[in-house]
């Protein structure tokens, strides 16, 4: 690791105000992504700002029938979260099945969705449920949040503050987890309610993407059924020694499905 | 340089460390607790695993300035007055350990668990020692261990 | 269940208790005082010139006190890193190029050794690499064993034309080639044995220090056998007389083959702690472990198994292109040669064998033992190739088996690969796990499976091993260039403790328990009086160290002998006390008895006589007790077993479950049972990582490692795996003086193709290791579109 100036922020401001005052400032949640980029040396920051210790960004609320996830939440948290587990149960079957328990004890819902990595989780979620990004800013659609690979829609100095996601009457998540990093070689989240039919794919592309096929054929039969014989094409998906990009075409059908029959 | 304090294994700890110094490294560097070990540098294998909080977290992935102000408890710290800590008894007991090295990490993962689900499944047992990687013991009388410290019978 | 601490007995670990309290003590755990760090430049190219390196940067970086190349090296006539054996029976002495500690001009492997910084602190000494500028002049590579020979591949060494190490054979081809001509059937089989990183969890690490009062050096390391280190270390490289040097291999993280060889930075580090006046320590990162470690296996296999119409095997022809990578390790050719193709007959009547090996250079990181070590691939091509051909005739796996299984009236049995078995009973283990597997039920279970969407396959595999390595006049005829003995010594104390100094060494194996238990029941003196010491040239007389599943049958087998001196001489002692003649003493239980009488003295009294020799007869024998032995086996042992595998598929995804496992083996006389159980356990584990889940892919155009970190090398985890369920028998090993035979390999030989012949018999077409999710799903597939 190249050495930097670390600062713990008390407040956003205050976060906000380091940031600006470094030469090339990174913010930090809970450290699961930037630390191994920092100890592979990959990045070479001057200021590494902490906002995990602010403690009006951590925890779930309900505000206007949207389940609020505060950015420093950790995963651990929203997978065993009460509100989490009755308004929207298949998001907390897919913190809980984020990288590790100790992963899950450190990790941010902000940190990970910042990072935008292809094969994180979180994505399909915002996504497949049609959530929205808070900043201390503004509020951006999560359809238009993910730009693409490792990019997202945040500007200089902009911080997630929360992720407001609207409660679906049916969603279900299912993934096909890389057997050695578990990250997602697909992952799948289906939903229908007040966002509309959505089903979002996760780990098969360079960014998560929504399946409009299978959106199409579900918006009037929400049933796994409905689903057989609609694939995606393998053309811009990922390829690598672990799925192909035709086998990663394959199991965004075998996941759609079973995200939906998890859905119930 | 920044000065961390804490609070490890119930005893007060401070130092002085670079920004970029690691949880582990404050661990076994400054104040040589070097049961705390590194196998990996992709914050899989879980050898460095500490309880921040009383949380299970990874000290190969967190740095020493993020732990200011927390509590720690280490491998070293299990035991008390010499007595070891029913985990650590039920490892021994059930032959849960080989080469010994995995072992601190793995013992530490565990006590968080039944911290989180005193009554787990197997199957909760194994997925949950996804961030634990043994390549002695092939992880059967690791799960035995952890069924006996949760109290069940068959362990 | 064996009551008590003796051999049988299921005795706690004593090395548990600082293990679990985190009070072991692992190489990296240790800190010299004023030791300096070092960190290594590697080749980021998998085959390169190097025209120049510049370390003027790096050199005048803070903290830095040296930055050493390949020059350095060269300039204080540093020896290569040696390779320890030359295989007899190629058709030409083999091919082996010098291994320099730091590359000279040219670098053969993506991690191999550039240049060396040595700094005050660790951070200092990696800011410092990064300021070296090397001129690199990238050449073709090849990653591939089976093309390394082609004149088209670009040549590694001067010294090795076509990249060839050796061609190497073993068997009677006419023979073979003459049973082929008349066979009923033949089942041929290409296969793949993927290349796979041991992956011990402690990374290597090594501290070199140098005493210059004495001209001495001190190198603690992370290895298996810290005598063979000193050896080749003293002899080979540094030059220097053996006791200059002491090697201290303390608690070792699991080895499992990779902390065997001698490396080049357990030199580097050794010599530049010289050059720098300070102690200098190196610890690898995983990264560095996966890039420097030695692997295993990488073999490219033609197999083919000659039966006449009952089933009968008449011939086996085997062809390997087996790799070693860009330079010979430590063991070098063993494990693709002599481990290899003398296993080939399995427990099996073979007529007729022949195995010819292509042993080759690629631009990888070397080949050395890792765990079974040549016994897993031939056991893989035997197994597979036996199912295989049970499926084509329509005969039940177990049946192909029964009918070719060495009778039990058989043994001693000579195999036509050198081999001469000593003891083996294959049915009953056949039996025993067929019953414990429910084999009767597999096919419900197996319609169950279906019912639930899922694919259920069954496979077997009957092996054996040659393991307790090795009697010293064969590891001669081979090649070894070292005798496969072991050492022991027995220390008493005037108080009575014991102290056992092994040449084997335990990174894991809970020999501070096992050998404790030997002495016990040997000696009869209380479990808490033993002490084991290990790993410690300067505290153990010689040793060859834990490889090859031989820590019990010859290490241990040397500690029965020296206790069996002890016993000997306490006779004498006894007949003294006693005023009998020594004729007459029996020793039992621990105690010294004239026979026929109750006149007794305990072990304790006899050590005390000794060691405070006030009456003791001393004009006819030296006072205390201490013995020493060395132990050559007469044979290398033979466990067996069969393992049997079920697996699940779901044909959605090709994923694989492995649902059920069942092991019976026959490791002879079982010292401690819970430990063994433990050796299984994780030998299977290893096993199905190979088949399931691991495999080293280097990139076929560029040569860069692929999977370099467990983000893409998949190693077996516990929701992989399921519980395993063990049974034994025993057939007693006839030529050591305990009875054993060793288990630490047995897993890792067995498991392999167990899974995959199960996983091929729930989707009906041959696969390679791994079998992984997509791998599956494709056959699958093109099984679908066969039958279409």
């Amino acid at each position: 690791m190249y050495n930097f100036n670390y600062h713990r922020a008390g407040s956003v401001e205050e976060a906000v105000q380091l940031l600006s005052g470094a030469s090339e400032g990174t913010l930090m949640g809970g450290g699961m992504t930037l630390i191994p980029v920092l100890k592979q040396r990959l990045a070479n920051p001057s200021d590494v700002v902490d906002i995990g210790g602010i403690s009006a960004l951590s925890g779930v609320s309900e505000d206007g029938g949207k389940v609020v996830v505060g950015a420093t939440t950790t995963h651990a948290a929203v997978a065993s979260d009460a509100t989490v587990q009755a308004k929207i149960p298949a998001l907390a079957v897919l913190a809980e099945s984020i990288g590790d328990a100790q992963v899950r004890n450190r990790g941010t819902i902000g940190g990970s969705i910042a990072n935008n990595d292809p094969a994180a989780d979180y994505p399909a979620a915002l996504v497949g449920l049609g959530a929205t990004i808070r900043t201390n800013t503004r509020e951006i659609a999560a359809d238009d949040f993910f730009t693409g690979l490792f990019e997202t829609a945040l500007g200089d100095n902009e911080i997630i503050t929360a992720v407001a996601f609207p409660v679906p009457d049916k969603a279900g998540y299912a993934k096909f987890p890389n057997p050695a990093s578990r990250y997602a070689v697909v992952g799948v989240m289906a939903s229908q309610g007040p966002a509309g039919t959505r089903v979002a794919v996760t780990g098969a592309g360079p960014c998560v993407f929504r399946a409009a096929d299978m959106e199409a054929a579900l918006s009037s039969n929400f049933s796994a059924e409905a689903l057989s014989g609609i694939s995606v094409s393998a053309d811009d998906l990922n390829s690598d020694i672990h799925a192909s990009a035709e086998y990663r075409a394959h199991l965004v059908g075998v996941m759609a499905r079973r995200a939906v029959a998890a859905a119930g | 340089m920044p000065t961390v304090s804490m609070t490890v294994n119930g005893q007060p700890a401070a130092g002085e460390v670079e920004g970029r110094t690691l949880l582990v490294e404050f661990l076994r560097e400054h104040l040589r607790l070097t049961g705390t070990h590194v196998g990996c540098d992709t914050s899989q294998c879980g050898a460095c695993v500490v309880h921040v909080n009383g949380k299970s977290v990874k000290s190969c992935t967190m740095l020493a300035a993020q732990a200011d102000g927390a509590e720690v408890t280490t491998i070293e710290g299990l035991a008390t007055n010499g007595e070891l800590h029913p985990m650590q008894a039920a490892f021994k007991e059930h032959h849960g350990l080989q080469c010994g090295f995995c072992t601190p990490g793995m013992v530490m993962s565990a006590v968080d668990l039944l911290n989180t689900n005193a009554n787990p499944s197997e199957r909760e047992i194994r997925e949950w020692l996804e961030g634990n990687i043994c390549r002695c013991t092939g992880y059967n009388n690791i799960v035995k261990a952890i069924q006996a410290a949760a109290g069940q019978t068959g362990g | 269940m064996t009551e008590g601490t003796g051999i049988g007995a299921r005795v706690r670990r004593t090395e548990d208790n600082r293990f679990l309290t985190g009070k072991g003590r692992y190489t990296d755990d240790i800190n010299r005082i004023g030791q300096a760090y070092a960190c290594f430049l590697r080749s980021p190219h998998a085959h390169a010139k190097i025209d120049g390196i510049d370390t003027g940067a790096a050199k005048n970086a803070p903290g830095v006190i040296a930055v050493l190349t390949g020059d350095d090296v060269a300039a204080d006539g540093l020896g290569g890193i040696p390779c320890g054996f030359s295989p007899t029976g190629t058709q030409a002495p083999q091919n082996a190029p010098p291994r320099p500690a730091l590359v000279q001009g040219k670098a053969c492997f993506v991690g191999d050794l550039v240049a060396m910084v040595i700094a005050d602190n660790l951070n200092q000494a990696k800011d410092a690499v990064e300021l070296i500028q090397v001129d690199y002049q990238e050449l073709p590579a090849n990653v591939d064993p089976a093309k390394a020979t082609d004149p088209s591949t670009p040549r590694i060494h001067e010294a090795a034309e076509n990249n060839l190490v050796a061609e190497w054979g073993i068997g009677d081809k006419e023979a073979a080639d003459q049973a082929f001509a008349q066979a009923h059937h033949v089942t041929k089989l290409d296969l793949i044995n993927n290349r796979q990183i041991p992956n011990a969890m402690e990374p290597r690490c090594s501290i070199g220090e140098h005493d210059e009062a004495n001209e001495s050096y001190t190198l603690y390391t992370t290895s298996q056998n810290p005598h063979v280190t000193r050896l080749l270390l003293a002899a080979f490289v540094m030059q220097i007389p053996e006791h200059k040097l002491r090697v201290v291999s303390p608690d070792v993280g699991g080895g499992f083959g990779s902390k065997i060889p001698h490396y080049p930075e357990e030199a580097l580090v050794t010599w530049s702690a010289k050059k720098v006046g300070r102690p200098v320590k190196w610890t690898a990162d995983r990264s560095e472990s996966f890039l420097s470690d030695t692997h295993g296996r990488d073999h490219v296999t033609r197999a083919e198994l000659a039966l006449d119409e009952n089933g009968k095997f008449l011939a086996l022809r085997v062809h390997t292109a087996a790799s070693l990578g860009a330079y010979l390790s430590t063991f070098g050719a063993l494990s693709t040669t002599y481990l290899y193709g003398t296993v080939l007959s399995g427990p099996y009547v073979i007529p007729a064998i022949h195995c010819g090996v292509t042993i080759v250079f690629t631009n990888t990181a070397p080949i050395d033992a890792e765990r079974g070590a040549g016994r897993p691939e031939a056991t893989y091509l035997v197994e597979r190739l036996v199912e295989n051909a049970a499926r084509e005739m329509g005969i039940d796996r177990a049946d192909i088996r029964r009918r070719n299984f060495i009778p039990a009236d058989a043994f001693p049995y000579q195999t036509p690969v050198v081999l001469a078995y000593d003891s083996g009973n294959y049915d009953p283990i056949l039996d025993m796990a067929l019953k414990s597997a429910d084999y009767a039920g597999f096919e419900a279970r197996s319609a169950d499976a279906k019912s639930r969407g899922k694919l259920r396959g069954i496979g077997f595999s009957t092996y054996i091993e040659a393991c307790g390595i090795a009697p010293s006049n064969v590891a001669g005829a081979i090649g070894a260039g070292i005798g496969l003995y072991e050492s022991a010594e027995i220390r008493f104390a005037v108080t009575g403790a014991v102290s056992v100094h092994t040449g084997s060494h335990s990174h894991g194996q809970g020999h501070e328990t096992t050998f404790a238990q030997i002495v016990v029941d040997r000696l009869g003196v209380p479990f808490d009086n033993v002490e084991i010491v290990h790993g410690d040239t300067a505290r153990v007389q010689w040793g060859h160290g834990t490889y090859g599943s031989r820590s019990l049958a010859v290490g241990g087998s040397a500690i029965a002998v020296a206790c069996d001196k002890a016993i000997a001489k306490g006779k004498k002692v006894a007949a003294h006390l006693l005023e009998a003649s020594a004729a007459d003493i029996e020793f039992k239980d621990g105690n010294f008895t004239v026979s026929g009488t109750d006149k007794s003295k305990s072990f304790g009294e006899i050590i005390g006589a000794a060691m405070v020799p006030h009456n003791f007869p001393l004009d006819e024998m030296e006072p205390g007790l201490d013995q020493r032995a060395f132990y050559d086996p007469k044979n290398f042992t033979f466990p067996a077993g069969c393992h049997i595998c079920e697996v699940e598929i779901d044909p959605d995804t090709g994923r694989v479950a492995v649902v059920n496992w069942t092991a019976v083996d026959d490791f002879g006389k079982i010292v401690n049972p819970m430990i063994v159980e433990g050796q299984i356990h994780g030998g299977i584990a290893h096993g199905i990582g190979q088949a399931l889940l691991e495999n080293c892919v280097y990139d076929p155009e560029t040569g860069q490692l692929v999977t370099g970190s467990y983000m893409d090398y998949c190693m077996p985890r516990a929701d992989d795996l399921p519980n395993f369920n063990l049974g034994f028998t025993e057939t007693l090993c006839p030529h050591n003086p305990l009875g054993v035979k060793g288990c630490g390999e047995a897993g890792a030989i067995a498991a392999p193709p167990a899974l995959i012949n199960a996983v091929t018999d729930a989707i009906g077409v041959d696969i390679d290791m791994p079998a992984t999710p997509e791998k599956v799903w494709r056959a699958l597939q093109s099984r679908a579109q066969a039958a279409e």
